[in-house]
């Protein structure tokens, strides 16, 4: 189907099945019910999830095929938002405009940082990328929020101001991003018994926008031109001895992944029309590498799962504190109680970034090919187990390569 | 030729699955019943606290957090009562508000705009929140204002000292408790005046970003007013840990003050730079040099330590305040907690007992019943001496402080000295002033 195989056409629809039920996947437990902190289904963080999918699918195309590890890549993010949010001051607030200005804007600024950046390969470009980034962000945060010139706002961030000229928005469009009047806060709440589900508008073109995209960055694996970039990265030195040149093919997975981020850069913008400069600093860029690497690099789907696991630790974990914890084991004699709150405390709450840590150095050791990697595993020893049974073999929840 | 037909059963089930596509946005848009976002419909009300748990403020907001937990027990009847025996609206009785007991959630803003509103969406989607309060950070306090404009709840800031906050970033949703720059500049100038006299050379030294603008232009332009000269301005990276290299430039400049326009480790940075190059004990223009830090915080002077002692900024509210409001406060948190609050703190819980309060009044959570009990509201015994909230930005007026590094500190709280507490009337200013001329207070917007 769409000029995939059969493995990859059942992963597109896992993909998409997963990605339409998601209210209902992340939302297992009744609403009232004390494990209710652990539902991820509201509209904020999925479309988290799929936005930082697309930025890592992105990362994915050109560290995963080529090699090159780029450590600036939140650039691109904060121009794609910035290129967003002035769509939205100068035109209206439809998001159309806005998410097609901010990949065009990313594109030709990762033009720019490419063509530079990968004249030198390995560290040096890590480090070129990091310090561009780093550019990027002083000069958003400060140097371009001068009173006389301000692009970005600085520290503030950019916002959409009631003064602002807005000259394609119609009179009694919906005064905040929608989509041809439907906008991207809507959201339908479906309550069945003790469960309740919502389904926002903005989440679902998140969605849509990333089975796109997913499905283009399948066809790219694929393709004689994904098999070029795969080369680059086994043994760039012997590809050049034999007459080709690779710096186009490396240039070009940059600029694909740059508008990539820009893409969700965009997205951002379009779900919460503010961009900040903190979007640009190299903790966000480092994010993405953590995010690819968790999930798997270069398999098709573990970006996503990668981006999905750390933003529900930073949603999730960081806001679980000391009175949920009391009100959990409440159950335990008084003393006990308090014990066993003193032990879980670091991991929770502020310490989330601890309880990431560790499970990152534990996902590192024992699967080094990432979420990707155990699940592979689980499925080949839940094969071994129900020996003897036909081939059982489910080639769509296989994970590519 | 086609073999097309036209058949009744065709045009009935393409008829049907067009109408289902076109009415399928309509079911975004028909949202539930409720007349304004997380109206609270249980025996319960959720407030959303968001404060910095992590990152460089990470100790302001866990004492914001002390703070609320404190305001949230004396609303539901629990502890001592605190304020709420001096506060001079008597509407709220200790039985939670509108007979609903108070529940809160916390969040981490990690003083990052981008993370505060993540934060604060998680909050009012997800856990209910119907307002969300604290924070220690102007950019911060900018971003989840516009939030929650946009979400339809209220919003109130926290430690947030530049004048944009009620300035041109105003929002009907939004209302700050804590002073501004403008009015930093209002309250030191005479005092400066006085201990410094009237012809002296400043330099500053500015945090290149928004709040070190405004701080800047407020400070700058209230000594000019008294006679100073401005002989520089510069601003140094927000980043900058050595300050060495901004400080040498001082000495040679025939400056005889240094304003370090400085927050946080920054300012403690700086102001240890500037003791160690030993600008304290020159005279310059046959006067005694000085150093001024127009905004001070409990967390900063115990930071720098030895270095404040006698440096002269401004304050919001100080634990060593003697009226009732300010005594009450500060015996059930110490009670509680072992310490004195900070001002921070101090401007979140009376935000939680001034937001409960305003629903108690108005008889109902919706955030515009609330905005239109908080404009114009004057009260007293909170701290401060008498106060309002102004309804034309929703800048609160009280006393300001004018503080001092203690030159003989007794114990490790009592770092700063109150100089002057400067009347209301001396910091005030017309909504219409330059300095917060710009944008629009919109209306209320109660959501849903």
């Amino acid at each position: 189907m769409l000029g995939l195989n059969k493995k990859d056409t059942s992963l597109l629809i896992v993909v998409a099945i997963l990605t339409l039920l998601a209210p209902f996947i992340l939302n297992p437990f009744p609403s009232d019910s004390a494990m209710a902190q652990f539902n991820a289904g509201y509209p904020d963080l999925m479309q988290r999830f799929v936005i930082f999918g697309i930025f890592a699918i992105g990362f994915n195309i050109l560290f995963g095929l080529t090699g090159y590890l780029s450590f600036g890549h939140a650039a691109f993010l904060g121009v794609g938002s910035y290129s967003a949010v002035w769509m939205f001051k100068l035109l209206s607030y439809n998001v159309i405009p806005a998410i097609a200005l901010s990949v065009v804007v990313a594109g030709l600024f990762s033009v720019l940082i490419g063509y530079i950046s990968l004249r030198r390969s390995g560290i040096y470009f890590s480090i070129l990328t990091l310090a561009f980034a780093q550019m990027s962000f002083a000069l958003a945060y400060s140097v371009l929020s001068n009173p006389k010139f301000n692009l970005t706002n600085g520290e503030t961030g950019l916002q959409v101001y009631a003064d602002d000229p807005q000259i394609l928005q119609g009179a009694n469009a919906p005064d905040l991003p929608h989509l041809f009047g439907l906008p991207m806060r809507a959201t339908y709440t479906m309550d069945v018994g003790a469960w309740s589900f919502d389904f926002n508008a903005g989440y679902y073109l998140c969605a849509v926008i990333m089975m796109v995209v997913f499905y283009l960055a399948i066809r790219i694996f694929r393709s004689p031109f994904g098999m070029m970039l795969r080369a680059v990265k086994s043994n760039q030195q012997r590809m050049n001895y034999t007459g080709l040149n690779s710096k186009p093919y490396t240039l070009a997975a940059f600029v694909i992944s740059g508008m990539y981020a820009g893409l969700a850069g965009g997205l951002m913008a379009a779900m919460d029309p503010l961009a900040g400069a903190e979007r640009m600093q190299w903790t966000a860029s480092g994010e993405v590498v953590l995010m690819t690497i968790l999930g798997g690099t270069g398999t098709l789907i573990g970006p996503v799962l990668g981006a999905g696991f750390i933003k529900y630790f930073e949603n999730i974990f960081s806001k679980i504190n000391d009175n949920v914890l009391h009100s959990w084991f409440a159950f335990l004699p008084d003393g006990l109680e308090d014990a066993v709150v003193f032990i879980i405390h670091p991991f929770i709450g502020k310490g989330w970034h601890l309880t990431l840590g560790i499970l990152f150095m534990l996902v590192v050791i024992y699967l080094p090919g990432g979420l990707v990697e155990g699940g592979q595993r689980l499925l080949n020893w839940i094969r071994r187990k129900s020996v003897g049974g036909d081939d059982t073999r489910e080639g769509k929840t296989e994970p590519a390569e | 030729m086609s073999n097309k037909s036209v058949t009744r059963r065709g045009v009935l089930k393409s008829g049907a699955v067009t109408s289902a596509g076109l009415a399928l946005p309509t079911i975004f848009t028909a949202s539930s019943a409720a007349a304004y976002t997380n109206e609270p419909t249980g025996g319960s009300v959720t407030l959303g606290f968001n404060v910095p748990q992590t990152g460089p403020y990470a100790e302001e907001g866990n004492d914001e957090l002390l703070a609320q937990q404190l305001a949230v027990e004396h609303l539901n009847g629990e502890g001592d009562g605190g304020c709420l025996n001096t506060f001079t609206s008597k509407a709220l009785k200790g039985n939670g508000i509108l007979g609903k007991k108070v529940e809160f959630v916390t969040g981490d803003t990690q003083t990052k705009s981008d993370a505060a509103r993540a934060s604060a969406k998680s909050m009012i989607e997800k856990d209910g929140a119907i307002m969300i309060n604290g924070g220690s950070s102007s950019g911060v306090a900018v971003a989840v204002q516009g939030l929650c404009q946009e979400a339809g709840v209220i919003f109130m800031a926290g430690l947030t000292h530049a004048n944009d906050t009620t300035g041109k970033d105003k929002k009907a949703n939004g209302f700050r408790h804590f002073f501004n720059a403008y009015m930093s500049g209002a309250a030191l100038a005479p005092v400066l005046a006085k201990e410094m006299g009237t012809d002296r050379r400043a330099y500053h030294l500015t945090a290149d970003y928004n709040w070190g603008w405004t701080q800047e232009e407020s400070i700058v332009a209230s000594t000019e007013a008294m006679g100073w000269e401005t002989v520089n301005t510069v601003k140094t990276p927000l980043a900058s840990t050595d300050f060495s290299s901004y400080i040498a430039p001082v000495l040679n400049s025939g400056a005889d003050v240094l304003v370090l326009n400085h927050y946080g480790g920054n300012m403690v940075n700086s102001l240890t730079n500037a003791i160690q190059f030993g600008l304290l004990d020159k005279v310059v223009n046959g006067k005694d040099f000085k150093i001024v830090v127009p905004l001070y915080s409990e967390l900063m002077a115990a930071g720098a330590g030895e270095n404040i002692k006698g440096v002269l900024g401004s304050m919001n509210w100080n634990w060593q305040l003697q009226d009732e409001g300010t005594k009450a406060f500060v015996k059930s948190f110490g009670e509680k907690y072992g310490k004195p609050p900070s001002n921070s703190a101090q401007t979140c819980y009376a935000q939680v007992l001034l937001y409960a309060d305003a629903c108690e009044r108005a008889g109902t959570f919706n955030p515009c019943g609330v905005v239109e009990a908080l404009e114009g509201f004057e009260f007293d015994g909170l701290g401060n001496g008498p106060t309002l909230y102004r309804a034309d930005d929703h800048q609160c007026f009280k006393d300001v402080l004018v503080v001092r590094g203690n030159m003989n500190p007794t114990n490790a709280y009592d770092t700063l000295e109150i100089v002057e507490i400067t009347p209301r009337a001396q910091v005030e200013y017309a909504p219409d002033h330059p300095m917060f001329a710009g944008g629009e207070l919109g209306k209320c917007n109660p959501g849903a």
